[in-house]
């Protein structure tokens, strides 16, 4: 079947086989090898992609089901600079052997989107569906934290530049 | 790498739609809504449909709403929908409790109520909920519609009323006034299915149990209920003794199987627990809302 599918804001598509996987389409049929493929049983989430705006695991995912949909990979993070949740990891020193990170940004820009201020129990419940095997949690909810607040000051200093300026 | 059997994909756009396809491809179609039960069992060649029939776009299935007495929730709705939805948790506090512990937020993002009710998993949980609740759910074919108690849904594991070519296109519960509920899951590790769950509602008129729905899920429970510990309950006092006994008959009537999860007299120790501390936590819910009317 032919497959049209958004992603990061380009269309893409292609002729795929209906079985599969949008994990699958992204890495292999794109090229796009951001997006990690781990326990194949929607446990760890390091596959975690959005659709249509939501976190969902692309390995549980069919590329036919975002046909005439959107989807936002791990690539899609980055502007001009780097998306605060890319930098938080950085500083915090939120990953290891990195492979559950794409997983892990994509699921924290979906909570910061939605809660700007999130505190440590509400971090810890969202990353509930992403399993890191180094179990390196604390620093992944400390990069998330550094985040939001990075997100908090750029915010008040944007406002403040924009009252400056009128 | 897992990649399921090869198989037709088709798109509906409405129920009708959908009933269309499931008639043109027969017995070997299968609906597919969140898909995070079927493609894992497709992948593992425990499922091999040939056509799957994706029903993610009928949005004319996603919602919840009041409809007369009863709460209607569309086959279609999302678990997390469920977990934040204020009218649902206005009366029943159960649906969020149980959702709060269904898999993760991002299983929670695609997984749906039809879809969890008709995979019939024996370890599901809101098969545990809406049985407690004496729901009962809206089936539809091309020859019309017609109503199964949730009690009489399930008919072996993995096999539910629905048959070919129907879908489950709603789930009703009674709303009922002066109640409480609740929820009591314990799993091996965050997100896990239950090693035990008992889910309960408990209506007080004045010092007695007037009505109560227990719903326990994991453990072979007949109907995923025990309609003899609700038995004992209703016109007794809302006491510890009632509660205690009532416990007792669920954990000695259900049928554990020993497993990776635990041995049998252990999974029937966390029956009686669970449904005690279900039962308890209804009760006090129940007390606060008869006096003012609904539940806290």
């Amino acid at each position: 079947m032919r497959v049209t599918i958004e992603v990061n804001g380009r269309e893409t598509s292609a002729d795929i086989e209906d079985r599969l996987l949008l994990v699958h389409y992204l890495r292999n049929t794109l090229g796009m090898t951001g997006t990690h493929w781990g326990c194949d049983t929607s446990n760890c989430g390091a596959c975690t992609v959005w659709l249509d705006g939501l976190p969902v695991k692309s390995c549980t995912t069919l590329a036919a089901m975002a046909d005439g949909r959107s989807v936002r990979s791990v690539e899609g993070l980055e502007g001009d600079t780097l998306d605060p949740v890319q930098q938080g990891f950085i500083e915090e020193h939120g990953l290891q052997c990195g492979f559950c990170t794409p997983g892990m940004m994509m699921v924290a820009r979906a909570l910061l989107d939605r809660d700007p201020d999130p505190d440590e129990a509400t971090i810890r419940e969202a990353i509930s569906g992403n399993l890191c095997r180094c179990t390196g949690y604390e620093n992944i909810v400390r990069a998330i934290r550094w985040a939001a607040r990075k997100q908090a000051e750029t915010g008040r200093s944007d406002r403040e530049a924009e009252e400056a300026v009128l | 790498m897992q990649v399921p059997a090869p198989f037709t994909y088709e798109r509906a756009g409405s129920v009708d739609e959908a009933l269309s396809l499931l008639g043109r491809y027969g017995p070997e179609a299968r609906l597919v809504a969140g898909g995070h039960s079927l493609l894992p069992m497709m992948k593992l060649r425990l499922a091999r449909p040939e056509a799957l029939v994706d029903i993610n776009g009928l949005a004319e299935l996603d919602y919840i709403r009041v409809d007369g007495d009863h709460l209607a929730i569309g086959a279609m709705t999302r678990h997390a929908a469920v977990l934040e939805s204020p009218l649902l948790s206005e009366h029943y506090r159960i649906f969020a409790e149980a959702e709060r512990v269904i898999a993760d937020p991002l299983v929670r993002n695609r997984g749906t109520v039809g879809g969890s009710l008709c995979q019939a998993d024996p370890s599901e949980d809101l098969s545990a909920v809406f049985a407690a609740l004496r729901g009962e759910v809206v089936i539809r074919s091309t020859g019309g519609v017609r109503r199964v108690p949730m009690r009489e849904f399930h008919v072996g594991p993995y096999e539910t009323a629905v048959g070919d070519g129907e879908i489950l296109v709603e789930v009703r519960v009674p709303i009922r006034t002066s109640v409480g509920s609740a929820y009591e899951k314990v799993e091996r590790r965050a997100g896990d299915w239950s090693i035990a769950a008992a889910g309960a509602f408990v209506v007080l008129d004045g010092d007695r149990i007037s009505d109560v729905g227990l719903g326990i899920t994991a453990v072979g429970a007949e109907h995923f209920t025990c309609a003899e510990a609700e038995a004992a309950l209703v016109g007794a006092q809302p006491d510890d003794e009632a509660v205690e006994a009532a416990a007792a008959i669920c954990a000695s009537s259900c049928n554990p199987t020993v497993d990776q999860r635990g041995p049998e007299d252990y999974k029937r120790h966390l029956v009686s627990v669970l449904v005690a501390r279900a039962l308890r936590r209804s009760i006090a819910v129940a007390r606060v809302g008869s006096s003012r009317g609904v539940e806290d």
